[in-house]
């Protein structure tokens, strides 16, 4: 029997473990594991695999800008109307309902600034029901997806400790 | 004239001999590159919100000598983990003292109670302090060997065959360091059982991988059986189950009658353990039980691809359920644990540490310590697969 949270938080972390080597680490059977990721799937637990990308040291014009947008609820359908719009852009790479101040908060990924400027005032000012914006540019990426940016790991341990 | 420094040693000092392995160490220390499956502690960093208790402990001031025994907080703290992890209950006023490291638990231990010519049962392949600690005391290591056929668990028929009318004390470590054996409360009944027809024998139980064991959910322990508790003195601390080791902090739990002596040694050698790690302990003791946890998962998963790895290499090992070590035996291919531990390095820069750096009955085994990351665990079962192959190949 796979133990699903365990399986999952360590497909979370290394999405590239094989269904072998996840069955050692968890003393499971190949065939359950791949039956379990199977089944997690089916029920969009697991929704996809990415890779965490350091764009900043070989794309230098890649900008992430974090976008607030407060809205007026629509009748019957609260906020997932315009989230629903708002996820559609690819470039929107999250879309999140936020507590607080204002609404949604978008995640953007774009090759420049003007394109990020043109998606705000032409894409989400103008959307009924849109009441404003802020945007913000993120200068510098020291951790996302729990994995550290600028991290060295070094082993300063003695070479033999008994 | 020079001075004959042979002459000015002690000889109880010199008596102790240096590590079985030093050459080996030498090589590994100096070798470039190498894969380190011998290390004996965490290769986690002090989880976060202990190293920030450390951080704010400085911020508030804690740079001042401690109580001897330790601050009151920090013993309740420990006495308050024991009986919770446990279901033991101490004073903290007189049955603990806060130690440097476990180390100092079992040297206090040794030197509060033994006299020259004093017997002191050691369980070996063990760790390579408790002989020394005793020598240092001026007392006798006498060795009872555990072995592979019992899974590395100490035996009360064989225990009972060291016992002489001189055996003061017996010095035991499960989950053991260096093989990985855990004594379950039913591994221990009969060694209690044992303890009852000697009463007068005290029992130092080394626990300090008492939270790393795979097998059982709470520690077990000699301490748990009431009938012992007059006598058995538990060394424990925050090294290896919580990654704490460069903090330095120890305890050591029993009856105050044995914890007070111990307490006068440490009073005049030690005056007290560090402040600073003092208060970062309290966050350990009461606010760590995650943190542990997913550090135990993660040996756990390593602990299954070392034995994976052993396997496909064809080495014999027993299935070990606690610390961080698997203690494979290397007999079927003829060559001693160094040698083994020697060209495996040379040729494949991989360290590990022979069986007998802790006591002769380890050789034949070699020591693989998975604390360290899973890609080089996996990078040296790949290599140990090549390297045996080619030694059965001549």
């Amino acid at each position: 029997m796979v133990d699903h949270i365990e399986l999952l938080r360590l497909i979370e972390k290394n999405a590239r473990l094989t269904p072998e080597e996840i069955a050692v680490m968890l003393d499971a059977d190949a065939r359950e594991v791949e039956d379990e990721i199977a089944r997690l799937t089916e029920e969009k637990i697991i929704l996809g695999y990415t890779t965490e990308i350091n764009w900043e040291k070989t794309y230098p014009d890649h900008v992430t800008a974090m976008i607030e947008v407060r809205i007026t609820p629509v009748r019957n359908q609260g906020f997932d109307h315009i989230s629903n719009i708002l996820s559609q852009y690819d470039k929107v790479t999250a879309c999140y309902l936020m507590s607080g101040g204002f609404d949604l908060m978008l995640i953007y990924e774009d090759d420049n600034l003007k394109d990020i400027a043109s998606f705000v005032y032409e894409k989400v000012a103008t959307l009924e029901g849109v009441l404003s914006t802020a945007t913000h540019f993120i200068l510098r990426k020291y951790k996302a997806n729990g994995i550290r940016f600028d991290e060295e790991k070094i082993d300063d341990r003695q070479a033999i400790v008994l | 004239m020079s001075i004959d420094y042979d002459n000015k040693i002690s000889k109880c000092v010199q008596a102790v001999p240096p590590s079985a392995i030093r050459k080996f160490f030498d090589m590994a220390s100096e070798m470039k590159g190498v894969i380190s499956l011998s290390i004996g502690e965490p290769d986690f960093v002090t989880p976060w919100n202990i190293r920030e208790a450390g951080i704010n402990s400085l911020i508030d001031g804690y740079t001042h000598y401690s109580p001897n025994a330790g601050y009151s907080d920090s013993k309740k703290a420990i006495t308050s983990y024991i009986s919770r992890r446990y279901g033991v209950d101490y004073d903290p006023n007189g049955e603990v003292l806060i130690t440097v490291g476990g180390s100092e638990g079992i040297d206090l231990a040794a030197r509060a109670l033994i006299d020259p010519g004093d017997e002191v049962i050691i369980v070996e392949p063990c760790f390579v302090a408790y002989k020394a600690a005793v020598m240092f005391a001026h007392g006798v290591p006498v060795v009872v060997e555990t072995r592979q056929e019992d899974d590395f668990k100490l035996k009360a028929e064989d225990l009972e065959a060291k016992i002489t009318p001189k055996t003061k004390m017996i010095i035991l470590g499960f989950p053991s360091n260096p093989t990985g054996a855990v004594m379950t409360m039913e591994d221990l009944a009969p060694i209690k059982e044992l303890l009852l027809k000697y009463p007068d024998i005290i029992v130092v139980s080394d626990e300090l991988y008492c939270e790393l064991n795979y097998i059982t959910d709470t520690p077990s322990s000699l301490v748990k059986f009431e009938e012992l508790r007059d006598r058995v003195i538990m060394i424990n601390g925050f090294s290896k189950s919580y990654a704490m080791t460069g903090f330095r902090i120890g305890y050591a739990v029993g009856p105050q009658e044995l914890i007070a002596p111990m307490t006068k040694i440490h009073q005049y050698c030690i005056m007290c353990a560090p402040s600073m790690a003092q208060v970062a302990l309290v966050t350990a003791a009461y606010e760590s039980d995650d943190e542990v946890r997913e550090m135990r998962d993660e040996y756990n998963r390593r602990r299954r691809v070392i034995l994976k790895g052993l396997q496909d290499a064809g080495l014999q090992c027993f299935t070990p359920y606690g610390a961080f070590y698997a203690f494979p035996s290397i007999k079927s291919l003829g060559i001693s644990s160094e040698e083994f531990c020697e060209k495996f390095l040379m040729s494949k820069k991989v360290a590990i540490v022979p069986g007998n750096a802790f006591g002769q009955c380890g050789e034949g085994h070699v020591r693989i310590s998975y604390a360290a990351s899973m890609e080089n665990i996996k990078t040296a079962m790949e290599r140990i697969a090549e390297f045996t192959d080619e030694l059965r190949k001549g």
